[in-house]
């Protein structure tokens, strides 16, 4: 069996009185997606957070890449190759949507600190930062300002700047938020050929998206993982139609 | 690159800022010609800051500091080499100088070196607490060069014999007028350069949002230390011109009132505008002249004008004149 890419064992996070993770093990093996259900209030996000370093854990381990990354922060999580997306899109507001894409882009080539060269000449950065709008299907709007495209589209952008980063795995939450049934089902096409580029922890509310896509899905429920297996084996399993899918099918 | 409305008012204001001392001159004005050149210098210590408050959004209140070191290094060394001691002797000697690109260096390191510590503390926090910090830090430069007597503490330091500069008569109004607008526009095109760099970028993304800089791996606060350092250089750079102008600096050049005035130039001209701060001195210096030689209160209607301006033009002049900013 090969090595997970990522894995959590016994992560624990307390706010107050509220377990927001409570003893959350769960792994990312290479080229899956590893999908994270559960009702609003889970505790979905806050493991994206934890995971991503921009919270840190009580207790547990989590392990990235053949390494315990829980002393490292959200910036240096991110060099490691643990592209995040947020729920609400979190962008360069007055940027245009290729100069979001391009500051990436420059995070990977590691120089930010230079002075002189004017940087939206750079063909070294311009290029792949546009092949990724390309890829999301947003080089039309390269020049637009991002807090002028559509919600949908700025959804898009979150893609392209995680994919500008050419990580070792994603974390997705909730990509497919507030999109529409057209959107969602190129997304979703769109996801499953990226799994083969770096396995996905995928967070989402769109359980067709789920079920299409999941090689594994882990149902969260009050911060703890009630089951993990295959779409079927969730599917089937009574905890979970009781806890969560019950409510909403 | 096309002209764009703000690419054409930048060239008028400068061309107005050379034209109008060139005119005084003709018509033997010398006033006038001092005045352009405090236009020039404190303008440039506007672009220094605008680096960090208008491009970085770090509103520094503190700047005065780095303007006050800058008119320090020019004060201390030139009383050391005009009175011929030394500024130490062991180990070795160091003598005073009276050479302006010797005292500037000075001044650059000088203040990078404190820049870089009270950046480093005050970078940490934000919004009003950085203001308040920043403050603190200057206040704290202040009262420091007050109470140490060496350097004339509260009654400061006069250059008697302005500094010089290679191949210029810098005594000459108007050719210290030229060294001063030419520093200036070294300033300008150096931060028109920073801005549409790599490291620009990562500093409008800093300002714009941290939460998105940390999710693609730059840590803001490093993009921040390292602008917040160039803007205190610039700004001492002007400081040490400011000195040589009025042949004399003190403790006030490092008072808040300094630092708010720097930051009134910034503001009322355009945050984050190039020529910004320069529009900015030129206005608060006519202000300040005619409005002064009318009536004593003239801050009075300063203020009001500066209330107008960050109620109803944000981009201040230049936003007023060139309309909105292009996407950073």
């Amino acid at each position: 069996m090969p090595e997970a890419i990522l894995s959590l064992s016994n992560v624990t996070k307390q706010f107050g009185a509220l377990l927001a993770s409570d003893n959350v093990s769960l792994d990312l093996m290479p080229g899956e997606i590893h999908a994270l259900i559960g009702p609003n209030g889970a505790g979905k996000s806050t493991l994206i957070k934890q995971i991503a370093g921009e919270i840190k854990s009580d207790s547990g381990d989590i392990r990235f890449a053949g390494r315990d990354i829980g002393d490292l922060d959200a910036v240096e999580r991110s060099r490691m190759g643990l592209a995040r997306t947020f729920q609400v899109s979190s962008l360069m507001p007055e940027f245009s949507v290729l100069q979001n894409v391009v500051l990436a882009q420059q995070s990977v080539s590691g120089k930010i600190f230079r002075f002189f060269k004017p940087v939206l000449s750079d063909a070294s950065l311009l290029e792949p930062a546009m092949a990724q709008l390309e890829r999301v299907g947003l080089a039309d709007r390269a020049q637009m300002r991002a807090a002028d495209i559509s919600h949908g589209e700025r959804r898009q952008l979150e893609m392209a700047v995680a994919l500008a980063l050419k990580p070792r795995a994603f974390l997705l939450d909730e990509p497919m938020a507030g999109m529409g049934p057209e959107g969602s089902k190129r997304l979703t096409g769109f996801l499953d050929g990226l799994r083969a580029e770096a396995p996905i922890l995928l967070v989402e509310h769109d359980m067709d998206a789920v079920f299409a896509l999941a090689d594994r899905i882990s149902v969260l429920v009050y911060g703890r993982v009630i089951a993990t297996g295959t779409v079927d084996d969730i599917r089937g399993n009574e905890d979970v139609k009781r806890a969560y899918l019950g409510e909403e099918a | 690159m096309s002209m764009n409305r703000e690419t054409i008012l930048n060239i008028v204001l400068a061309a107005l800022l050379i034209a109008v001392p060139v005119i005084a001159q003709i018509m033997g004005e010398p006033f006038i010609i001092t005045l352009a050149t405090k236009v020039a210098i404190l303008g440039m210590a506007g672009v220094g800051l605008n680096i960090a408050l208008g491009y970085g959004g770090l509103v520094s209140f503190g700047h005065a500091a780095f303007f006050g070191i800058g008119g320090y290094a020019a004060g201390i060394l030139a009383s050391h080499a005009l009175n011929y001691e030394p500024i130490m002797t062991a180990p070795f000697e160091i003598n005073g100088t009276t050479q302006m690109i010797v005292i500037w260096i000075v001044a650059l390191i000088a203040s990078a070196l404190v820049a870089l510590l009270i950046g480093a503390i005050t970078l940490r926090t934000s919004g009003v607490y950085f203001i308040m910090i920043t403050l603190a830090f200057a206040q704290m430069i202040y009262y420091f060069a007050i109470s140490w007597p060496a350097y004339g503490g509260e009654d400061g330091l006069s250059i008697y014999v302005r500094n010089s500069f290679p191949g210029l008569n810098t005594l000459d109004p108007i050719s210290f007028f030229a060294l001063c607008a030419a520093m200036l526009g070294v300033a300008i095109a150096f931060s028109a350069v920073l801005i549409r760099s790599r490291f620009g970028l990562a500093l409008h993304g800093a300002r714009q949002n941290s939460q998105r800089m940390m999710a693609i791996g730059i840590a803001p606060f490093r993009v921040r230390l390292v602008a917040f350092v160039i803007s205190a250089m610039i700004t001492a750079w002007a400081g040490a011109l400011y000195a040589d102008l009025n042949r004399f600096v003190s403790p006030s050049m490092l008072s808040w009132h300094m630092s708010g005035e720097i930051m009134v130039f910034v503001i009322l001209g355009g945050v984050g505008r190039l020529f910004g701060p320069v529009a900015g001195a030129a206005l608060y210096i006519i202000l300040e002249h005619l409005l002064g030689g009318m009536f004593e209160y003239w801050q009075l209607p300063l203020g009001i004008l500066l209330l107008v301006v960050v109620l109803f033009a944000r981009g201040g002049l230049i936003g007023l004149l060139a309309g909105e900013r292009k996407h950073a």
